[in-house]
């Protein structure tokens, strides 16, 4: 395992996938510079239900934000309206606003298939294809038309995902072949391949043994000063470690109709919630108490 | 000492007690029954294959060429006696199937599994389409019959010839089309969920992630599905005899790949069988042609089986 010995820093970002301020919509509100994402007053519902009520929070550039709390608080419903994969979903509705750089990202004018080329994904279980590794990481690129240069972002995603060193020499072989840890940074790998602004992470290292585990952390903080990070965690050491922002998640539970909303408790440097957070839930469950 | 005692007394206590004491004659039963079930159907698939090939052997073992070379006869003895009329609209009414069902099938699964609405009216439609392919065979045949050949609906008597092996092949298309649309989409949703958000993930559209997810995990399958529909459609007789295939004084004797007489009068195997064996009443000699055109028929489905099963290895190993 080569993590520290091929340092990933001095790669470009291999695809420019247009200016930001290009994008479609219109700029609503006046933000500063470095807020990335800004939801105000986000609701998600399937159906009828609200699943997900009044997210307020900003994403600051360069930053890691964990979201964190109890199983069917809607962390990851949450993280899903970013990049509109909750569009997948039948009868998955987003309310309220949440901007990209300035940009309502729910805009009629505004095309999912950009977003997330921009805000990419990375998922609880390592999803590679069924495809040789280096067909994985050169997908992306491939389908939004990119036929030159393809060996170059291959490579320079591989590195900056701390795989190159393993996989160069085996580059043709399947995906499926590597390990659950591999598998899940050549995940990271691919979705670097596309150039994106912002990665969302869905618990992605819930699937993954320890070692593969502090892997993917080190390769967070390598590539922070790239990206900005989502990242929904079980793991509150996780979330103590990496992230320089922490947003706390509850259910808020109904015994009479057995319906569970998730809500937004707090939001604060992620210091702070581990050691003196505002609301007595979040202390409550960062603690073990609860949850 | 004493603790010994007790301790050799108490290890003898178990022994005994987990001591196998009787014959589970239930279970010994059960299995001999499970196992007699199975030796029943291989007997009588064996007894019938045996049969037919033994029979066969009379026009097989003599005279293959001229048999496969022969045509329709109405003496046994004839020697130019053969199948290939026969093998003719068995072999175009499949290329027909092929050509028509598979794409028009596929592409409905597409549709109804990846791009439909949810809702009763698509689910109202899935559940008449596996109706559809429990319809008997000869109720298709009908179809073809009103559709192709009497002209009753757009005059498509006209393209066809009326009785012809491009009626026969739509309408036996047509027949296998439900089918291979099941198929099809079961194999689409068995498309893992992982994969598609994987192609979303990564910016995506609704069509490349069909075709460069969905459709590669899918191919085994979907092609599982549609040679079976096609083993099922090359052995359908009824169809056929509502469609007018018919089984003497057929004109010429086309070679394989004449497509012109695509629109003339057409026969087919299992046509074929089913004639010499009611003929075989009146003249024996027809017992081993029909027989003989049988053993045709099985090696013609044994062979699309079988590229079946090679190309589906194919495409698993290459989706891992």
């Amino acid at each position: 395992m080569s993590m520290t010995d091929e340092a990933p820093r001095l790669i470009e970002r291999p695809v420019a996938a247009g200016d930001p301020s290009a994008a479609p919509g219109t700029p609503s509100v006046a933000t500063e510079r470095d807020v990335v994402f800004r939801s105000e007053d986000v609701n998600v519902y399937y159906g009828s239900f609200r699943a997900v009520r009044d997210v307020t929070f900003d994403v600051r550039k360069n930053q890691i934000m964990a979201l964190i709390g109890p199983s069917g608080c809607g962390k990851s419903t949450v993280l899903r309206c970013y990049n509109r994969m909750n569009d997948l979903i039948k009868d998955a509705r987003v309310t309220g606003t949440i901007t990209y750089r300035g940009t309502n990202l729910y805009d009629e004018r505004v095309d999912p298939v950009e977003v997330r080329r921009r805000i990419g994904m990375v998922f609880q279980k390592p999803n590679p294809f069924p495809k040789s590794i280096y067909d994985n990481v050169a997908y992306g690129p491939r389908v939004a038309g990119q036929k030159k240069g393809l060996d170059e972002i291959v490579e320079n995603s591989l590195r900056k995902a701390a795989l190159w060193e393993e996989v160069s020499d085996r580059l043709k072989d399947s995906a499926l072949g590597l390990s659950g840890g591999q598998q899940q940074r050549l995940c990271i790998a691919r979705a670097i391949a596309v150039g994106p602004d912002v990665l969302l992470m869905d618990e992605p290292c819930s699937a993954l043994d320890p070692i593969a585990t502090a892997h993917i952390e080190d390769l967070m903080q390598e590539i922070k000063q790239d990206y900005t990070i989502m990242i929904v965690t079980h793991n509150m050491q996780q979330a103590a470690r990496v992230s320089d922002t922490t947003a706390f998640f509850t259910a808020d539970v109904r015994s009479e109709n057995d319906t569970r909303t998730g809500i937004l408790v707090e939001v604060d440097a992620t210091q702070k919630i581990f050691s003196n957070p505002s609301d007595e839930r979040t202390e409550n469950y960062v603690t073990g108490r609860f949850g | 000492m004493i603790s010994r005692l007790s301790d050799d007394r108490s290890r003898a206590a178990i022994a005994a007690s987990i001591e196998r004491r009787r014959v589970d004659t239930r279970g010994l039963l059960f299995r001999t029954l499970l196992q007699s079930c199975l030796l029943i159907t291989l007997a009588l698939l064996a007894v019938l294959l045996i049969t037919v090939a033994l029979d066969s052997t009379d026009q097989l073992g003599t005279r293959l060429w001229e048999f496969l070379q022969g045509t329709l006869r109405s003496r046994s003895e004839d020697e130019r006696l053969g199948i290939h009329q026969g093998m003719y609209g068995s072999l175009w009414i499949a290329i027909i199937v092929a050509v028509l069902a598979f794409p028009i099938g596929i592409g409905a699964a597409v549709y109804l599994e990846e791009y439909a609405p949810r809702n009763r009216f698509t689910a109202f439609i899935e559940v008449n389409i596996r109706n559809l392919a429990g319809v008997p065979s000869v109720v298709y045949g009908l179809l073809g019959l009103a559709l192709l050949l009497n002209g009753q609906i757009f005059g498509l008597d006209r393209l066809t010839g009326g009785s012809s092996a491009l009626s026969g092949g739509i309408t036996l298309a047509i027949l296998v089309l439900p089918i291979v649309v099941i198929t099809s989409g079961e194999a689409f949703r068995a498309v893992p969920i992982e994969l598609r958000e994987g192609a979303y993930g990564v910016g995506a559209t609704r069509w490349e992630m069909i075709r460069t997810q969905v459709l590669p995990y899918a191919a085994p399958g979907i092609l599982t599905g549609t040679l079976l529909s096609m083993a099922r459609a090359v052995g359908e007789a009824a169809p056929l005899i509502l469609v007018g295939a018919i089984s003497g004084r057929l004109g010429d004797n086309p070679g394989l790949f004449d497509i012109s007489a695509l629109t003339d009068r057409f026969t087919a195997l299992p046509i074929v069988i089913t004639t010499w064996t009611v003929q075989s009443g009146r003249d024996v000699g027809f017992t081993a042609a029909a027989a003989a055109a049988i053993v045709v028929l099985l090696v013609f489905v044994l062979m699309m089986n079988s590229a079946a099963i090679l190309l589906r290895n194919r495409f698993e190993k290459k989706r891992g």
